[in-house]
């Protein structure tokens, strides 16, 4: 049911941990829904210089949280701000349907990361959208 | 590909090397129509017969009492929807348990919109049904009670002959689905008292595609396939002559020896459940501890997700199942874990380990060596787990 290159990053994920000295920390999920993430990000310059995460869930939100990590490292906020979940699903080689919701969430906690930058750093911005975490909400791939 | 260790028996087994040399013949050469005249069809006939008979051996029923169907889910659907309509002018009250099999619920959930009212009695901790909540549900327009024999994901047995005596008092037909049961436990039909009993071959090391009915002489149900003269012209379909004799094998050979298999399989059981609350913290046995099938193992472990749990050990070999949401392939846990009064966060990291005939004492030390660490790896890798551990760093 999963890509081969979903189950390497599951199997092998890519910065997993904590950020000792992070300065930007976002986590959506709840444990109800089975699925929760956590990234934390040192951002210098305007730039995302480190990042790690911790997951809470299924192969396909362990996978797709290495993913999102690895496509955001280095770029610059904007750049991270405008990560999608297609495309994290793109590298992923493609989701089963019922785990869309997974890459969604990966979205989502790179916005939540970068909301608590933004609002550590006194700066107001309309770029940050976030769901509300539960799954059950989530009409991911529905459509 | 296959796994090295095989521990999702409750799904199902292999077939055992006796069955398939008893079903050969007839996938061969005698290829009849157990309903022709003529020799080939004969041989058959005498085949399914004799089947038959091995069956209510080992059930402790009468010859005429055995009906052969494709799967367990079959004798399921007949026996409720078959007592439902043949009842439906003297009552349309069904009574089951809130932790049955689907093939189970979604029978009842049909009757439900077909006008039929059903009562799902709740569960204690370990999934057991009291009696007591079974005689308060019954009313006089109560045409069915449907309870488990042993539940598929906890392996909790629960006491039918007890239930089923509560039924007889009041004249109400009882069924018990036994797919998880039987060969894995004596059965006697008599000594319980039930009316109908639903099995399954591929559970007992027999082929997928057969199952069985107990119909009690007696017992008013409608008719389930139409179009011919097999099973008593209760349940229509040219039979499954190699399956059949199958499931006779298999149910014959699980009987044999079943009391000594039993104490084996028991000692795996308990050896795996110990071992794993020795070595894991934060973990919890579901089921009842001793009213529970010899080879069912359910466990859930918190800060993890079970769909993880089952990739990293499909990595490393073993083969299991989970009830989590993931695996259910629905965004809720398992109905039977959140039923034992399970938070979802916890449901979502539930194990099952079913063992089986060709599980040895190794395949256990293996899981065991191998399931601590892959659980340790999922929590390093947990936002729920780090709150614990800073917990405890900061004590």
């Amino acid at each position: 049911m999963y890509s081969e290159k979903v189950l390497d990053h599951f199997s092998n994920p890519r910065n997993v941990g904590e950020l000792e000295d992070a300065n930007a920390v976002g986590q959506v999920g709840n444990a109800k829904c089975g699925d929760i993430m956590k990234i934390y990000m040192k951002i210098e310059d305007d730039t995302v210089k480190d990042i790690k995460f911790k997951t809470f869930g299924c192969g396909a939100a362990v996978a797709t949280s290495s993913m999102a990590t690895e496509m955001v490292k280095g770029k610059s906020v904007d750049e991270a701000l405008s990560l999608t979940n297609k495309a994290v699903m793109e590298a992923l080689d493609g989701l089963p349907p019922a785990k869309i919701h997974c890459s969604v969430l990966a979205e989502e906690a790179i916005h939540a990361a970068i909301e608590d930058y933004y609002n550590r750093q006194g700066i107001q911005s309309d770029k940050v959208k976030t769901c509300g975490g539960c799954c059950h909400d989530c009409h991911a791939g529905e459509e | 590909m296959t796994n090295k260790i095989y521990m999702d028996n409750a799904a199902t087994t292999p077939l055992k090397r006796e069955v398939l040399d008893a079903m050969m013949p007839y996938l061969t050469e005698e290829y009849g129509n157990a309903s022709s005249i003529y020799a080939t069809g004969r041989d058959a006939k005498r085949a399914l017969d004799e089947a038959r008979q091995t069956v209510a051996d080992a059930l402790g029923a009468k010859v005429n009492e055995i009906y052969f169907t494709s799967c367990g889910s079959e004798a399921d659907n007949w026996a409720i929807q078959g007592v439902a309509y043949a009842n439906k002018n003297r009552g349309r009250h069904i009574i089951s348990s809130q932790i049955e099999h689907h093939a189970v619920l979604h029978t009842l959930q049909y009757l439900e919109k077909q006008g039929f009212e059903v009562t799902y009695l709740p569960v204690d901790e370990y999934g057991l049904v009291r009696p007591d909540d079974l005689k308060d549900a019954i009313r006089p327009d109560t045409i069915l009670i449907t309870i488990m024999y042993a539940n598929n994901e906890i392996g909790t047995i629960e006491p039918i002959d007890e239930l089923a005596q509560i039924a007889r008092e009041h004249k109400i037909p009882f069924h018990t689905d036994a797919v998880q049961a039987v060969g894995h436990m004596p059965i006697n039909v008599k000594e319980l008292g039930v009316d109908l009993l639903s099995l399954s071959a591929h559970k007992l090391y027999g082929p997928k595609g057969v199952g069985a009915l107990y119909i009690k002489n007696g017992v008013k149900l409608d008719n389930f396939l139409h179009g011919g003269a097999q099973e008593r012209g209760r349940r229509a379909g040219t039979e499954n002559v190699a399956g059949i004799v199958g499931l006779a094998k298999a149910i014959e050979l699980a009987t044999a020896d079943i009391d000594e298999n039993m104490a084996r399989l028991t000692a795996l059981r308990d050896k795996l459940i110990s071992g794993m609350q020795a070595k894991i913290p934060y973990c919890r046995l579901n089921g009842h501890p001793a009213k529970r099938l010899c080879n069912n193992v359910n466990f859930s472990f918190e800060f993890i997700e079970g769909e993880s749990l089952l990739l990293m050990l499909d990595m490393k070999g073993v083969a299991a199942s989970s009830g989590s949401a993931c695996t259910s392939g629905s965004l809720d846990p398992s109905h039977v874990l959140l039923a034992i009064g399970l938070k979802h966060e916890i449901a979502h990291g539930s194990l099952r380990l079913s063992i089986g005939d060709f599980t040895t004492e190794e395949d256990i030390d293996y899981v065991l060596e191998v399931l601590g660490p892959i659980v340790q790896r999922l929590r390093d890798m947990s936002p729920l787990y780090e709150e614990v551990e800073r917990g405890v760093k900061h004590v």
